[in-house]
């Protein structure tokens, strides 16, 4: 649920990152941090394994400016994408106001990318949201591989309702932050209809 | 959030940071956002606090029911200096008190009692506020959001 404090002429919306294990949602969010002035982000925090797996959640708080004189902030979250961390996926979806589904291109882990998706659609129904109203973008990362399945296999596979779609290789930043400003944009537009 | 229930808010984790001795108290919801605070905050990451906050108590949240308790409405941590308590407050907020050796937990759970009460009363009153907004909504214009145009939303990413 998008927080607007309306003392503090602040708005806080939380954006999630969901997809399969090594699909690349913490490297989207590290690109993020990395690529952001100092002043327009917090800390990234990151609960991972030893082995720099997720194991909750990766945090970064985004100070994006300023609209109709509310300060917007987004807050990103990854999900831990392994199948046996479903319950702490549960939790990560609560509150949230959109989400990026960031799929694996190569060919071995289209599986595990539908298997994702169907794992969100179910986790978000019992949080009460339905993936098709909810503000969601699809990215195919991993472009760079060349086990790269074609993107209109992987979009005919994974679209649910025409939602934005964009190529990236998260490694390099191609297409992070079209895949960002998207949710964000489809957030922001949700709340004009509030 | 409306300024009189802010104000409100504010004053009742005032006093709850002078009486209890702590060094910091703070109000997040269950999602992660910031609400208020008070306390010396300079050194401390509000935001990672928050979130931080938000997803400890939800996996806690996940474990109670993992064993078929409702909820754990009170966790608390030790360190060699530094104690956090955190609370649940009319089952929507998270009250966070951090405290040294200079208070005490009996102290502070005291104290936090009190203020929970005075706080569920606030966003008691905060709820039928906004009910009673939305009901007047239909007829009355006051989001400052509905009019937001595509370039708004544009010239943020402008950069």
């Amino acid at each position: 649920m998008t927080f607007i404090n309306y003392a503090a002429r602040e708005i806080n919306c939380k954006i999630v990152y969901y997809g399969p294990g090594l699909c690349g949602k913490t490297t989207n969010l590290q690109w993020i941090y990395d690529k952001t002035n100092p002043q327009a982000k917090g800390k990234l925090i990151s609960l991972a394994t030893e082995t720099d797996r997720t194991l909750f959640f990766d945090f970064l708080p985004l100070d994006l400016g300023q609209v109709r004189g509310f300060k917007t902030r987004f807050h990103l979250y990854t999900v831990p994408g392994q199948v046996f961390y479903d319950a702490s996926r549960k939790l990560i979806l609560k509150g949230v106001d959109g989400v990026c589904f960031i799929a694996d291109s190569q060919d071995a882990r289209m599986e595990a990318n539908a298997e994702s998706l169907q794992n969100l659609e179910k986790n978000l129904k019992e949080q009460g949201y339905d993936l098709r109203t909810i503000p969601y973008v699809l990215q195919m990362n991993k472009r760079d591989l060349p086990t790269a399945v074609a993107p209109e296999e992987i979009y005919r596979q994974l679209n649910v309702k025409g939602e934005p779609t964009f190529e990236a290789v998260a490694m390099n930043g191609t297409g992070v932050f079209d895949t960002l400003k998207a949710v964000a944009k489809l957030v922001l537009t949700e709340l004009k209809k509030k | 959030m409306y300024e009189e229930e802010y104000r409100q808010i504010k004053e009742t984790l005032q006093r709850l940071q002078v009486d209890s001795n702590a060094k910091i108290v703070f109000l997040v919801d269950k999602n992660g956002q910031q609400i208020a605070s008070h306390g010396d905050m300079r050194d401390v990451d509000a935001t990672s606090l928050a979130s931080l906050t938000a997803g400890n108590v939800a996996a806690t949240d996940g474990l109670a029911k993992l064993i078929g308790e409702k909820e754990f409405s009170i966790l608390f941590h030790e360190g060699e200096r530094d104690n956090i308590h955190i609370s649940l407050v009319a089952q929507r907020v998270i009250l966070v008190v951090i405290f040294d050796d200079r208070s005490s937990l009996g102290l502070v759970r005291l104290r936090v009692k009190k203020a929970s009460q005075e706080l569920e009363r606030v966003f008691e009153q905060l709820l039928k506020k906004a009910e009673a907004d939305r009901g007047a909504a239909a007829n009355r214009f006051d989001s400052p959001f509905a009019e937001i145009t595509d370039e708004d939303i544009d010239s943020l990413f402008s950069e």
